[in-house]
């Protein structure tokens, strides 16, 4: 599903991010990114979907190349991923029903598609009776599953989230964890980085730790192995 | 692209003009005062051209005729112009008419010359016009060498000046009008900049959720146009309105025959068409020049 090999990342200002990373994520798997703050989670997260190139090595996400993909196919291959994010990143000016709808307007779906899968997804969300509020109006781990919503609705291959419970409390962030639980259970890869000490330990998979921009560790049902 | 999409395109370019009310008031302004004063100047260029061509027409070689010339002579001299390559209409002006208009252009002053009547010191004259103007010149020359030709005039050295007023004049309306065009455009590309900074998340998540470049460039493309279309409607309305009060005036004020204006009908009609034109064009390149930037990535 997702093959990184010999993955190099310097931005522009010269900072080395990503230092030789070689990674298999299979297909159904639920992966946790941990590592301490500035490891480079965040970079290797944002080359899975091409906010940023890689310097040197290959991405082969579903038989494409990141590394070397034609810019005009991006728009494409990110239909097959879905991305959330610590600060939901909702448009404040779009009720919950049109927030969703928004991610297949934009990829031209027809309206009556988009009807029937966006009160689909916000039943998988739980947020069907809210349909018509606005961003303002809910709280945040609602407006998380909102994010949720819209990044399954066009059935991603794969789900992405950096650190998607950073800003939110534990009861919450536990909500947000059984969701994300159930989509993987549907069959969709989720990768996920977190500092999320409690959730990593308890909701026991495969984690991934990075240090210094390279894999310090790797193990199935592995454990946070930081102190925060 | 989707014909259902466009509809959202129109409806999302028409949204952001209204959203982003002041900016759009602003943008519009802008180009409502650069076409103001590039309809302006059209209507001036127009008219000097229309102008310039008139003199040109009216360019003429006053003959004088030697005063020692008899009626043989003076119809040689006839049929030699005549016989001159380039000459359009040859009219004669015998010397009593000359000093008729002469004195009546004098008014009482010109009673004076009434005496002269008996010994009129006055030319007769041939007025020579050529088929093309720039060649006054040499007809005249080839005039000045035949025989019984005192004297020849035209108006060489002042329409030359006239001339050269008019290119200039020409030249100085079209680097105004490139100067302005750009000011509006560089303004209408920092104005949709700013919204688009302002919509700077909406445009992360298209791009996210895998919208094509070409998709969110629409409806900047026609908020661009918009701007564009919506600035010039007023240059439209009041260069018009005005000019067509203008002309009307000027058709009552009598002696002015020296200058034909241009009439408003189709004049006022070329202008708009000019005017929304280059007010969409404007506002379309301020408008994808701003989004090129933010595309990359
Ligand atoms: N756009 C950028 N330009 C330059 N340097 C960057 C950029 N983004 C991140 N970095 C640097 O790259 C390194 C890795 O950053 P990254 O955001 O990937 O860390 P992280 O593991 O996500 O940290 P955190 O846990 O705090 O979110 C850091 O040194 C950071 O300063
Ligand atoms: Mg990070």
């Amino acid at each position: 599903m997702i093959h990184m090999k010999d993955v190099w990342k310097t931005y522009p200002n010269g900072v080395m991010a990503i230092n030789g990373i070689n990674i298999d994520i299979e297909k159904g798997e639920f992966v946790y990114v941990v590592g301490p703050s500035g490891a480079g989670k965040s970079t290797f997260i944002k080359m899975m979907y091409r906010e940023e190139k890689p310097t040197r090595g290959d991405i082969i996400i579903n038989r494409n190349n990141l590394a070397k993909v034609k810019e005009r196919h991006i728009p494409y291959i990110r239909r097959n991923m879905g991305v959330i994010f610590q600060d939901f990143k909702l448009l404040p000016n779009l009720s919950v029903y049109e927030n969703v709808a928004f991610a297949m307007e934009v990829i031209e779906e027809s309206k009556t598609n988009i009807r029937k899968k966006v009160m689909n997804v916000l039943e998988i969300v739980r947020l069907k009776n809210k349909a018509r509020f606005f961003p303002h109006e809910i709280s945040g781990g609602e407006q998380q599953r909102v994010a949720i919503a819209r990044a399954i609705v066009n059935n991603p291959a794969v789900l992405i989230a950096d650190e998607p419970t950073g800003n939110l409390d534990p009861e919450t962030s536990w909500e947000i964890m059984h969701i994300l639980e159930e989509i993987n259970d549907r069959g969709t890869t989720i990768v996920m980085a977190t500092h999320n000490k409690e959730i990593v330990n308890t909701l026991r998979k495969r984690v991934i730790a990075i240090e210094e921009g390279r894999i310090a560790r790797d193990e199935q049902k592995g454990d946070y192995g930081y102190e925060r | 692209m989707k014909g259902r999409s466009l509809a959202r395109h129109i409806s999302e370019g028409g949204k952001n003009l209204i959203r982003n009310g002041w900016m759009t008031f602003a943008s519009i302004s802008a180009v409502t005062v650069m076409l103001l004063v590039v309809g302006a100047f059209l209507l001036l260029i127009m008219n000097v051209n229309h102008f310039a061509s008139s003199l040109e027409e009216d360019v003429e070689v006053r003959v004088f005729v030697d005063i020692t010339a008899s009626e043989t002579d003076q119809g040689e001299l006839l049929s030699e112009l005549e016989n001159i390559d380039g000459v359009d209409a040859i009219e004669f002006v015998p010397k009593e008419e000359g000093l008729d208009s002469l004195i009546a252009s004098l008014g009482d002053q010109g009673d004076i010359f009434e005496t002269l009547r008996d010994e009129n010191p006055l030319n007769d004259v041939f007025v020579v016009q050529a088929e093309n103007p720039e060649e006054t010149d040499l007809i005249a020359t080839d005039i000045e060498e035949l025989p019984h030709v005192e004297n020849v005039e035209y108006g060489s050295d002042i329409f030359e000046q006239l001339f050269a007023a008019t290119s200039l004049i020409r030249t100085i309306g079209l680097f105004l009008i490139l100067g302005l065009m750009f000011t509006a455009m560089f303004l209408i590309a920092n104005t949709i900049k700013l919204t688009i900074i302002a919509r700077k998340r909406e445009i992360q998540i298209m791009k996210l959720v895998g919208a094509t470049n070409g998709f969110i460039r629409w409806p900047f493309f026609i908020e661009g146009l918009l701007l564009g279309v919506l600035g010039a409607l007023i240059p439209i309305t009041v260069l018009a309105y005005s000019y067509s009060r203008f002309y009307s005036s000027m058709g009552t004020a009598t002696g002015v025959e020296f200058f034909q204006f241009l009439p408003t009908n189709p004049l006022a009609m070329q202008m708009a068409v000019l005017l929304l034109g280059i007010g969409a064009f404007v506002g379309v390149w301020g408008s994808m020049m701003s989004v090129r930037k933010f595309l990359r990535v």
